[in-house]
């Protein structure tokens, strides 16, 4: 998903900056808010931009022949709201961006867009609508984690197809080669990611009980037992 | 084992067995390069699309090879496991400290408050701490320990 430094044309670099800012500046806003309200959010916080920096560090091998990594930022979409991971996801991009030349300056906008924004935003979104059917809740953090990662794939093959059509079969000739790239590799990996997600939630159910309860992941009285997670696994197995 | 970590078990193999399955089926042989970056294909895709395309940007820094790079990606990893343990560490202690302080309370018949040498070697007490380096419990033991909410260090 890292566009690298210099493969967007200019106007296209600046068009997903500008578009990008709002979601940042919002973040930061969000982000000062909680901090300022709940300094015992502080370390949560930290953990869930930790996870994206692990995450995003992993190059897992995929089906494909290639490699790729996940993304990491559902699981802060889900404790903190998805403007928080726009911060989050976008300290993480800058890292790669200055000390790895993974992803670039003038690319940033357009990684901030896939990773930051839509991927967050796509993964609450399903989330959210998961729990309004009383599904359980590692089966709803399996899917958000899920589409979190997919769906900033998905976002980049739309901006490099928006970026480079094809000469021959146009827009969505390109769409199909960089989707081929990027979106069908990332399949497995979005699961794994899912599977992942699931675990430092399992994880954080046993040590952050009211914390996750002030953050509204966990309803009071609603028991979260171990049954949802191997629910989430088998479901994971069976795709 | 308990069940849960059974469950936490089997979801961390089932990554792994993800992550090591095309690398054991060699689901790369029919590649030049064999597990290649995705972004790198893309970039080759572009090039491909584009042939005359110049990157118009080139990164300010670049890792000189190969090692420094995968050093540096280690180093990004690292950071974050590291402050991911020292979060679930930090509670896990602070839940050991509760339920020994609870424990303390239940034996205790009499109503005298904690002799403080017994609580600097109790882990934590409920109430908060500054940091893992702080000077341990401050005060009394309190009652209802779940309730209590720690305010988080300083330092993330």
């Amino acid at each position: 998903m890292h566009i690298a430094e210099g493969f967007l044309p200019p106007a296209h670099a600046i068009a997903w900056s500008v578009a990008s800012a709002p979601f940042v500046v919002h973040g930061v806003r969000s982000l000062t808010r909680e901090v300022k309200e709940h300094p015992e959010s502080t370390l949560l916080l930290g953990a869930s931009g930790a996870f994206t920096f692990v995450l995003s560090a992993l190059k897992l091998p995929s089906v494909t022949g290639s490699c790729s990594h996940p993304t990491g930022t559902g699981l802060g979409a889900i404790l903190f709201r998805p403007p928080v991971m726009a911060v989050l996801g976008t300290i993480t991009l800058l890292f790669q961006a200055l000390l790895l030349a993974h992803g670039g300056l003038t690319t940033l906008g357009a990684n901030v867009f896939s990773m930051a924004v839509v991927g967050p935003w796509a993964g609450y979104a399903v989330y959210r609508l998961l729990r309004r059917f009383d599904v359980p809740l590692m089966v709803t953090v399996f899917f958000g984690a899920f589409v979190a990662d997919l769906s900033t794939y998905c976002v980049t093959s739309v901006q490099l197809a928006l970026a480079f059509p094809d000469p021959s079969s146009g827009f969505l000739g390109a769409l199909g080669k960089f989707g081929s790239i990027f979106a069908v590799t990332q399949l497995p990996l979005a699961v794994s990611e899912g599977l992942l997600t699931v675990f430092v939630m399992r994880l954080l159910t046993q040590s952050s009980k009211g914390e996750l309860t002030r953050l509204g992941v966990l309803v009071t009285g609603g028991r979260k037992r171990a049954g949802a997670g191997a629910d989430a696994e088998t479901e994971a197995v069976a795709r | 084992m308990s069940r849960n970590a059974k469950i936490n078990a089997l979801l961390l193999f089932v990554v792994a067995a993800l992550a090591v399955l095309p690398l054991a089926l060699g689901l790369g042989d029919h590649k030049e390069e064999p597990f290649s970056g995705a972004d790198a294909e893309a970039e080759t895709a572009i090039t491909e699309i584009e042939p005359d395309y110049e990157p118009w940007f080139s990164p300010l820094y670049e890792p000189p090879s190969g090692e420094i790079e995968s050093a540096l990606f280690a180093l990004q990893a690292a950071l974050g496991a590291g402050v991911l343990a020292y979060y679930f560490g930090l509670h896990r202690g602070r839940r050991q400290g509760e339920l020994r302080a609870l424990a303390q309370q239940d034996t205790a018949a009499s109503t005298t408050s904690v002799p403080s040498s017994k609580a600097s070697t109790s882990s934590r007490s409920t109430e908060n701490s500054e940091d893992s380096r702080g000077s341990g419990s401050s005060g009394s033991p309190q009652g209802s320990a779940s309730a209590s909410v720690p305010s988080a260090p300083e330092r993330t």
